[in-house]
């Protein structure tokens, strides 16, 4: 297979022309979870105390945990594109699927905390009940929680369906070291996803866990 | 070969570097800084990011027309961020 699109001058404008596109959508991505970042700032600044109360609901071992898990994952989805660009079509295969794994463990992970703040009656509705003064506020720092949480859940859902193509082309043979921009396309989106929840983790797990306010 | 080929000595430094970020940005939450709890999570938060970007990322290795872009999408986020806070932060019944 040639590897070379026609419209390309060479395999570098070619992969440049893919990077660019790609870092192009990511800042579309930037703005969608940005307005929810700043939705959360400009509440939080509102309900300083609500958010922190709701905030110590949320298990810190456990997000702690999935950090830790995105961040390896990261690593071997760095290892991936490595190995593709290398050539080594067994290495790329092992990293990818470890990246799904661990981007699954993520994920159940999450489902585990989500199934403990149904059962803490902590999801926003009609049955939502948290004992305190700003009941009501605290509501609204769960309404974030699970719209910014759920959104970077979804995303990396997309994610483990991309690498899952990922390792069917790979162990086809399409991908060669002069042709492997979707295995580092998928990588981009992936690392992408960790950026986010790097700043989610602080902002929800993490406020005022030192009990500066009261 | 097209592209850059990172070192995994590289991507090694990076992940333990982010390891140790994440180790001090669940640390510094518990200490008392009042308001500056929330400047260092960002602040750590921030460096993560840039790492991730420039190494796992291979901004660091990219032409310049890939720094523009990604700087773009950051600079407009800002422009966001900046323009709405100047209005909620100097609101007279803020707090």
């Amino acid at each position: 297979m040639d590897a070379l699109a026609h419209q390309f001058d060479d395999l570098d404008q070619q992969h440049e022309a893919a990077s660019l596109g790609m870092w192009v959508f990511l800042a579309t991505e930037i703005m969608f979870f940005g307005a929810l970042f700043l939705g959360y700032a400009i509440y939080r600044g509102m309900y300083p105390a609500a958010f922190a109360a709701a905030s110590h609901h949320l298990d810190i071992v456990l997000g702690t945990t999935n950090t830790a898990l995105l961040l390896c994952s990261s690593l071997t989805m760095a290892l991936a594109v490595h190995a593709t660009q290398l050539g080594t079509r067994k290495a790329a295969t092992i990293f990818l699927i470890l990246t799904i794994l661990l981007g699954s463990a993520f994920l159940g992970i999450k489902g585990v905390e989500y199934f403990h703040k149904y059962e803490e009656r902590l999801i926003p509705g009609s049955n939502f009940y948290f004992e305190g003064a700003d009941g009501r506020h605290t509501q609204i720092f769960f309404s974030f929680y699970f719209v910014m949480t759920g959104m970077h859940a979804l995303h990396m859902i997309i994610g483990v369906g991309l690498l899952s193509i990922m390792i069917l082309m790979t162990s086809r043979g399409r991908f060669s070291p002069d042709h492997y921009s979707p295995v580092e396309m998928s990588g981009l989106y992936w690392h992408f996803v960790d950026i986010v929840w790097v700043f989610l983790f602080p902002l929800l797990y993490l406020v005022d866990r030192s009990g500066g306010f009261k | 070969m097209t592209g850059h080929v990172v070192r995994p000595k590289t991507y090694y430094s990076v992940f333990s570097g982010l390891l140790v970020l994440l180790v001090a940005t669940v640390g510094v939450a518990y200490l008392h800084l009042g308001e500056l709890n929330i400047v260092a999570a960002m602040s750590i938060a921030v460096i993560k990011a840039v790492l991730i970007i420039l190494y796992f990322m291979h901004v660091r290795y990219s032409p310049r027309l890939i720094w523009l872009f990604v700087g773009a999408g950051f600079f407009w986020l800002g422009i966001m961020f900046a323009l709405t806070f100047s209005d909620y932060l100097t609101r007279a019944s803020a707090g």
